[in-house]
């Protein structure tokens, strides 16, 4: 008896000692629905999650995304050293605080922002260009009742006017806050909001016209510098005054290094708020969104919160309370450590990039171009013929190659229009761009020696339920159950597409 | 010509193989208003940025936040290898998302939620609390709302019922999503929500009551248990079917571990949802918090969109989208590799720590502990005696010493009550606590020995009025009086400032 209890203790020290693939730990699998009873080491912590995380995509690797996947190694050190700062604590880090405010300041003025030299720009750091944009649309839903209350008018049933290309986050905005949203549908060959058809939408309960710098369609500039004519000709004749938000979550920064001669930010008299992601082409990573609004009426005072900071009065805005500091740090650090000039130049390579991409895939002479010149730096291509291989086929294929390149169809009315997109960022060069396209050619070669989608699949289902064909008696009863196969899988794919158009319709996470 | 080109040229090349306190990058202050127009190099950006950062407050000297300051480097490691993945990206980041609904499904049962093996919890990750509120405030809203509509009642006046020591973030939502917010009034002695008086409150457009669990002022749990009997008893009466929500951004991984018996979760009937923060007790850093939602029903269909996720349907309820995925992988690691166990033995040691802390403050013989010993790891204490010096300057001090401990007034109607509070977290230690106390002891002997602060603050402004005036006789040009009644009015004034609850600390 004792000896085997030694034993047992000596097995039970050698257990820290084992290495980790050694240990236990690997041979029962993670809990999934109940927290587990006992304690684990680190190490083997550690290794388990990061092993079963090796299957994630590589985010670099993610052509679907706009969101930032690359940074410089010291800007990495700065966010370590700051994951343990709440950055809602404004009187333990007033530096981190001031730091915010020099962005917003540095963006705004981005942004021509009518302010004086030395004076402080409206605006606020935020979580991303969500929670941006819900706090620019609660300022106009709340400015506009506040007018319609003064002005003895309803305000029970706010709207805004917006492209059917928008981004989800304005359709949870609508639906969160219950204003309802009133979209301009789009049209062949015209994927962006039409301004005067916008204008037409617009009424007494119009709380503002959202246009977008950069649609996540096709990467066009919607035309800001018309819809603010034609809106400003609509409130000279109505009296309405409505305003312009735009969502410039992925051109914010890029067209003011790129073109700076279009007019489309606070130049423009109707322009009130405008939204950027500094995770997109602000180049930080996930996790930070900017909201700045012209001016301090365009921001109702019972919308903000006074925090004691310091012993004096410091105003915030926001829906998120406690979040990781590390992002505004980061954000600060890509302007001082890039300046106009790096920005300019980071720019000017992802557009040499995005041509570069356009042009070879043009030269395969299978698909054609949606995405234009002037815009977000990436190419939108959609198959010229799509009748024996859709674009979603060759999206599947390219992940064998480890590439992850969306397909989806455009918002109505032009919903039979199916495209796949490549967003260029920083971090893709143009050996990434010239590798890409070669797998393409693989896929189309790979694609065009199979027969379509429609036939391969009944032919899957029909060889399964028949696994060993006999020369049968019954040949005719066969031959009937194949055919019911044949049409079950057949309905099946249609309904696949029908259902897989109506689910990537927008609520498709793809930013 | 020549020299000056060449040693120009020469300058130039140099001066990237400076050291970055030799290049010229350090001769120039940052730029505040406007994006520079140059870049630099990275070393100096980096050291630039450092180097300021250094005057920001050492999180782990907070003593004023609950939000984790520390977590073991195999974390760090995680995170940082997750900085660049987008949270959003299900599609893309599968594992990430699993890992996500995880967490949901070991919180929600955790909570005691009645769910089956296997079955799916409905809840969601979110930024934080805050958020979390207001995805369940939202969906009470919502669902009060379809059930007015039903009934063919009026709809446009919702309101809540909490008590007035909620966080600032209820009354954000409020605002932000136009519902009343009736708040039951603290009394002196008693600083959590009256069950009695909240439920007196309710009405029909009561969309839910908001208890919460460890109140931030002074840590107690308020009576959930109590609420949840007198809400059935009304509910009742008048068919109303008024819910209740759980805000348990502390104490909900805090009850489970040390009062596992105290009934305050999905146990009781009217609870419908509950929301924690994994950055608080959830031992995470700043940037994750959880709702959950006891069953389906509980969260009205149309709030849900639908992402096309690997083929298959994801539903999601957030307010951000785009976000880092680093936060939501910590938590699972700390779950996995704490268990229940090892937070239990975290938890224990905390309110060890606590206990410690709170008896030397309290043989100090000048404080009185204000908050229990059933309720989050905290101690909140106020002077016995105020007359000559108060906690905001005791809170002043301690900061010389490296602490940060804030000062603040009850919430209404107990606001002549000032106290401090510290917060213990997992990495507070005994040897820490005997420090604070020691460093405690120190300022009060400092302010022992000093005039009271309105004599000072009077002396000030007589000596500015008059900086030749001479010995102890005051001029008589100087009112007296006058410069006592400003000298306190801005005494009160800073005071009213500091006390209101949008005082940040959370």
């Amino acid at each position: 008896m004792p000896l085997s209890t030694a034993s047992e203790k000596i097995h039970g020290f050698s257990e820290n000692l084992h290495s980790t693939f050694a240990s236990r730990y690997v041979q029962t699998s993670l809990p999934r629905f109940s927290m587990p009873a006992n304690e684990i080491s680190k190490e083997a912590a550690y290794q388990i999650i990061s092993d079963e995380l090796m299957l994630d995509g590589n985010p670099r690797l993610n052509l679907a995304s706009f969101v930032t996947t690359w940074m410089e190694p010291e800007c990495d050190k700065l966010i370590c050293e700051s994951l343990n700062k709440n950055y809602i604590d404004m009187d333990e880090y007033p530096v981190t605080t001031e730091l915010q405010d020099r962005c917003v300041n540095m963006i705004a003025r981005l942004f021509n922002a009518p302010l004086r030299d030395g004076e402080s720009a409206f605006g606020v750091g935020t979580v991303g260009s969500s929670e941006a944009i819900m706090l620019a649309g609660l300022a106009f839903k709340r400015k506009w009742q506040n007018k319609c209350k003064s002005e003895g008018r309803p305000f029970d049933k706010p709207n805004i006017v917006t492209g059917a290309n928008v981004q989800v986050c304005w359709e949870k905005f609508a639906r969160y806050f219950e204003v309802e949203l009133k979209d301009v549908k789009l049209r062949d060959g015209y994927y962006i909001m039409d301004p005067e058809k916008a204008v037409d939408l617009v009424d007494e309960n119009t709380i503002c016209v959202c246009a977008i710098l950069g649609s996540t369609y096709n990467g066009e500039f919607e035309d800001v510098q018309k819809l603010n004519e034609l809106l400003e000709e609509k409130n000279k004749k109505t009296g309405w005054d409505t305003p312009i938000h735009v969502d410039a979550a992925s051109g914010g920064f890029l067209a003011p290094f790129l073109y700076p001669e279009l007019e489309w930010d606070f130049r423009l008299s109707c322009v009130r708020s405008i939204n950027v992601s500094g995770h997109k082409y602000g180049l930080v990573y996930p996790g930070i969104g900017w909201v700045i609004w012209k001016s301090k009426q365009d921001l109702p005072e019972e919308l903000i919160f006074h925090v004691n900071y310091l012993g004096s009065d410091q105003p915030t805005f926001t829906l998120n309370f406690s979040k990781g500091a590390g992002q505004i740090i980061a954000q600060y650090y890509q302007f001082i450590r890039l300046g106009f000039e790096g920005y300019k130049s980071i720019m000017e390579n992802c557009r040499e990039n995005a041509r570069i991409l356009r042009d070879e895939i043009l030269k395969t002479g299978r698909f054609d171009i949606l995405s234009k010149d002037m815009g977000v730096p990436l190419v939108a291509f959609s198959l010229k013929d799509k009748s024996q291989h859709d674009e979603y086929e060759i999206a599947d294929h390219l992940r064998r190659y480890g590439w992850i390149v969306p397909a989806y169809t455009m918002a109505p009315d032009a919903q039979h229009v199916s495209l796949l997109r490549v967003v260029v960022r920083e971090d893709f060069s143009r050996t990434l761009a010239e590798r890409l396209v070669r797998d393409v050619r693989k896929v189309l070669l790979y694609l065009d020696a199979r027969p379509p989608k429609s036939i391969e699949h009944p032919h899957t289902a029909v060889a399964s339920v028949n696994e060993q064909p006999k020369p049968s008696r019954n040949s005719d009863r066969d031959h009937l159950r194949a055919l019911s196969v044949f049409d079950k899988t057949l309905n099946s794919v249609r309904a696949f597409k029908v259902w897989k158009k109506n689910a990537l319709h927008k609520t498709n996470g793809v930013c | 010509m020549l020299s000056s080109a060449f040693s120009e040229e020469h300058h130039d090349s140099d001066s990237s193989l400076h050291s970055t306190f030799a290049s010229r990058y350090v001769q120039a202050s940052l730029p505040k208003f406007r994006m520079p127009d140059r870049e630099i190099s990275k070393e100096a950006a980096y050291q630039i940025i450092n180097d300021e950062l250094m005057l920001d407050g050492n999180p782990r000297l907070n003593l004023a936040s609950f939000v984790t300051t520390w977590m073991e480097p195999e974390v760090d490691k995680l995170i940082l290898q997750s900085l660049n993945k987008n949270y959003i990206d299900m599609d893309e980041y599968p594992v990430t998302t699993e890992l996500q609904d995880r967490c949901v499904n070991m919180i929600a049962r955790l909570f005691h939620a009645p769910l089956s093996d296997g079955e799916q919890a409905i809840g969601a990750g979110t930024v934080g609390s805050s958020e979390a509120i207001m995805l369940a405030g939202l969906a009470f809203k919502r669902k009060w709302q379809n059930k007015r509509k039903s009934e063919g009642k009026p709809y446009d006046k919702p309101n809540i019922v909490t008590g007035a020591n909620v966080q600032v973030c209820w009354e954000k939502f409020a605002r932000y999503f136009e519902v009343e917010l009736k708040d039951v009034k603290l009394r002196e002695g008693y600083y959590v929500l009256d069950p009695e008086k909240a439920v007196e409150l309710v009405d029909e457009n009561t969309i839910c009551v908001c208890a919460i669990l460890g109140s931030t002022y002074n840590g107690e749990f308020e009576d959930v248990k109590r609420l949840n009997e007198l809400l059935q008893e009304k509910n009742k009466e008048t068919g109303w079917d008024t819910p209740i929500h759980v805000d348990a951004a502390s104490g909900g991984f805090i009850a489970p571990f040390l009062y596992p018996d105290l009934e305050w979760d999905f146990r009781l009937s009217c609870v419908r949802s509950i929301n924690v923060s994994g950055h608080k007790y959830g031992l995470v850093y700043a940037g994750v918090g959880w709702v959950v939602w006891k069953s389906k029903s509980d969260l009205p269909e149309e709030l849900i969109f639908h992402v096309n996720y690997l083929g298959s349907d994801q539903p999601t309820f957030t307010l951000n989208f785009s976000k880092g995925a680093s936060q939501i992988i910590a938590q699972y690691y700390q779950f996995i590799r704490l268990g229940f166990e090892g937070y239990k033995s975290i938890m224990e040691n905390c309110r060890m720590n606590a206990k410690v802390l709170c008896d030397g403050i309290r043989d100090t013989g000048r404080f009185e502990i204000l908050s229990k010993d059933v309720g989050v790891p905290v101690v909140a204490f106020s002077l016995k005696d105020r007359t000559k010096h108060d906690e905001y300057e005791i809170a002043d001090n301690l900061r010389r010493y490296g602490w940060i401990v804030p000062a603040y007034t009850m919430a209404p109607d107990a606001e002549h009550i000032s106290l401090l509070r510290v917060v213990i977290r997992e990495d507070f230690s005994c040897t820490l606590a005997q420090r604070l106390v020691n460093d405690i002891r120190k300022v009060l002997e400092y302010l022992d020995a000093r005039p009271p602060k309105l004599v000072e603050a009077v002396t000030e402004a007589i000596t500015q009025a008059e900086p030749d005036m001479k010995g102890d006789v005051v001029p008589s040009s100087i009112k007296l009086s006058a410069v006592i009644r400003d000298v306190v009015l801005a005494k009160k004034l800073s005071k009213r400032m500091n006390s209101f609850k949008t005082n940040g600390v959370c």
